[in-house]
């Protein structure tokens, strides 16, 4: 039993992330009809988002303090980060240890910026276009996005620590009256996973309760008929694309302290996710959570060594192998709505 | 000639000249010369020119004359790499059991595959053949390490049986005892040229599927793949199953990208799974797309294009950067340095990605389309009428 919840647990995390980007994904498939695979490198760029904001907040200038020596005799330098000059050593080493949290205020401006102007700039004209020429170029798109982002922070991952608060882990196990460190879970994974649920609720909620998510879903149905309205779809996709966009951004700045970012986790994460939209349903965005969820926990049960002792290798391929017999059994996938992507 | 018409054999014709002379046409420059660098009249990258030449034209086969774009065929490469090796493990050195099975075995997995994804189409399409992809990948580097030995990659050593090993043999890669990397450098002036047998075998063999490929386009079998690419529905309609159609173009699809594979490994008897990675089919994506997919040309030139430019571009690096602009006053230099230093060296990606984004918005039809465009300004608006339409790229949905 106690196996069971931890590596329920373990799949939480993934799931969220999984789950985020397909929904991302799937609000942009179901606004606009586009298949964007440079979805990927938006959750990279928000994980970039992080490494950034932590860089620029740990920046130091160096004093000398006459009263210490190094082992070499030199006068000793000190390193002070200016924001602990600004703000007085506690609140300004804080500031820095929070700065994954604080990225998210830096990220969200960023995210839909980027996702507007991608939106405005490139995909705007290829709404007309076939599908396949909209993964070509989404997929250019990514390459360059990519390898911009490396020429900046190089090839290498860059550790990017959650605050100490978060650090150690939660004893899971005591709470449910196993023993002692048999289920421990780490904080910050705790932490993602709520987030996540944070965000897919405000997403849904967004699109159910406002105005504006309103006349969105109405697009979504039927996007003729909203426009004869004298309704201004297109401006409302738009701020979509840049909602999608920021909540992949969201994902990643969350993801950094999980994984160290590096330039090519948002293609790592962009084969996976595009599987889960199709199990979950294209243009499902409650497929999309579920299927990103269900995908996430089935991973971490089948990289379990009971299981990986019976079947070797599931732990790699289980993703695919579900999205396949889904694909032939239920081809619209979990939660599809009719007649998408099917003429 | 040879059961074509006359302008498709002219087509073959000039491949074929290009392909024979191509050690003397990628060298245009002096071996000491500054322009050297331009040079790529070296048997390994001339081999990878016409390997993922045959790559192209079979992905072309099913792409662009069907519209279904998988984003899978590297694991095809892969598998044929795969096979080439244990047979050179198993048998010998000589080539000829590792092609044939390369392409046997690719061809039947590509018959598993295409048997499933085939059942759907358009972005479905895509995603499946993406997930078999992958999921060979992954395969091949945790359960399936006997067979594919892992991350070192599957190489012939000393202690494999070879049963039909000959000490009269080379002991590297052959064709009946003509080795593959035996190459006669021919020095004439300041000029110096490769000749390379494996590039020869490999020519040859990239002019024979070359062939049998625009057979397949003028064939009645090429116009039932593009009508599944104009219009399945009315296909459908028709009372005409397109199904074993598609499949059929699948697998043979599937064959050439095993057969590339195989020749890669005859070439170089190394397997590794990084060739079955979905980077590595998008790359074939790209070459097919950036020629002119639908075009018989088109792939041919794409693969070349890319080749080349991956290498020269991923050549150049400061110190060279630095040689060119040096009659430049200094502040002019370094800022031109500063410009060009992230497109090439290591960034060579990022020219390639902005390169194929522009030709995806600018020129869906690839480089043939753009040489017909520039083609009829120069003869004037007349020809305009006559432009082919095999340049729309409408894939199947």
């Amino acid at each position: 039993m106690d196996v069971i919840i931890l590596q329920l647990l373990n799949g939480l995390d993934k799931g969220s992330a999984y789950a985020l980007i397909a929904l991302g994904l799937t609000l942009i498939f179901g606004t606009l009809g586009v298949v964007n695979f440079a979805h990927g490198a938006l959750f990279m760029l928000g994980a970039f988002c992080a490494v950034t904001l932590q860089k620029i907040l740990s920046l130091s200038f160096e004093t000398i303090d006459p009263t210490k020596t190094d082992f070499l005799g030199n006068p000793a330098k000190i390193k002070t980060p200016y924001i602990e000059s600004w703000f007085g050593p506690e609140l300004g080493s804080s500031i820095i240890d929070w700065s994954v949290p604080l990225a998210i205020l830096f990220a969200i401006p960023i995210m839909i910026g980027v996702g507007y102007i991608m939106e405005r700039g490139l995909i705007k004209h290829f709404y007309k276009r076939p599908h396949a020429d909209q993964i070509l170029v989404t997929f250019g798109l990514a390459i360059v996005i990519q390898e911009v982002i490396k020429q900046f922070y190089g090839a290498n991952p860059i550790p990017t620590p959650a605050p100490d608060a978060f650090k150690g882990s939660f004893d899971f196990g005591s709470l449910l009256g196993f023993d002692p460190n048999v289920v421990i879970y780490p904080y910050w994974r705790l932490v993602y996973f709520f987030f996540a649920a944070l965000i897919i609720a405000a997403v849904f909620g967004f699109l159910q309760f406002t105005t504006f998510g309103m006349v969105v879903r109405a697009g979504m149905a039927d996007r003729e008929t909203v426009g004869l309205l004298g309704i201004n779809i297109d401006r409302r996709f738009t701020i979509m694309f840049g909602i999608a966009a920021a909540v992949a951004g969201l994902a990643g700045v969350m993801y950094a302290p999980i994984n160290s970012p590096n330039y090519h986790m948002g293609m790592d994460f962009l084969v996976l996710s595009f599987v889960v939209v199709v199990v979950g349903g294209m243009g499902s965005l409650p497929g999309a959570v579920l299927a990103g969820f269900l995908l996430g926990i089935l991973e971490s049960f089948s990289s379990m060594n009971e299981i990986k002792q019976i079947l070797p290798g599931i732990d790699q391929i289980i993703i695919y192998l579900v999205a396949i017999i889904i694909l032939l059994v239920r081809p619209r996938g979990l939660m599809g709505r009719k007649g998408v992507m099917e003429d | 000639m040879l059961g074509l018409e006359k302008k498709d054999t002219s087509l073959l014709i000039i491949v074929a000249i290009l392909t024979m002379c191509a050690p003397f046409i990628l060298n245009p420059f002096p071996a000491d010369s500054a322009m050297a660098q331009f040079n790529a009249g070296y048997p390994d990258l001339m081999q990878r020119f016409v390997i993922f030449g045959i790559f192209a034209i079979g992905f072309n086969i099913l792409f662009g004359l069907t519209g279904y774009l998988s984003f899978g065929h590297a694991a095809f490469l892969g598998i044929g790499s795969y096979s080439a090796v244990w047979m050179f493990k198993l048998l010998g050195y000589n080539i000829l059991p590792g092609i044939f099975l390369s392409v046997i075995t690719s061809g039947l997995f590509a018959l598993l595959i295409g048997y499933i994804s085939l059942r759907r189409s358009g972005i479905y399409f895509s995603i499946l053949t993406l997930a078999f992809a992958q999921m060979s990948f992954a395969l091949a580097y945790s359960v399936l390490t006997p067979l594919t030995n892992g991350e070192t990659g599957l190489q012939v050593y000393n202690s494999d049986p070879q049963y039909f090993h000959s000490d009269a043999m080379p002991n590297i890669p052959h064709l009946f005892g003509q080795e593959m990397q035996s190459t006669y450098t021919l020095d004439a002036g300041a000029w110096s040229f490769d000749f390379n047998t494996g590039y020869y075998l490999c020519a040859l063999i990239m002019l024979g599927m070359f062939y049998i490929a625009i057979r397949i386009f003028r064939s009645p079998f090429g116009l039932m793949l593009k009508a599944i690419k104009t219009n399945q529905t009315r296909l459908n309609y028709t009372g005409l199953n397109p199904r074993p159609y598609t499949l059929a173009a699948f697998v043979i699809s599937g064959m050439y990208a095993g057969l590339a594979g195989g020749l890669m490994a005859s070439m170089d008897p190394l397997a590794g799974a990084e060739r079955m990675q979905w980077t590595a089919s998008g790359e074939v994506v790209l070459m097919t797309i950036l020629g002119g997919a639908g075009t018989l040309i088109g792939p041919v030139l794409g693969a070349g294009f890319i080749k080349y430019f991956e290498n020269i571009f991923s050549k150049i690096n400061d110190t060279v950067l630095h040689q060119w602009f040096a009659f430049l006053p200094d502040g002019i230099e370094d800022f031109l340095i500063a410009i060009v230093h992230p497109f090439v060296g290591k960034g060579w990606h990022l020219t390639l990605g902005l390169m194929f984004m522009a030709i995806v918005i600018f020129l869906p039809g690839g480089l043939v389309e753009g040489g017909q465009k520039i083609a009829s300004k120069f003869r004037g608006k007349k020809a305009k009428d006559d432009a082919p339409a095999a340049s729309d790229t409408t894939p199947a949905e």
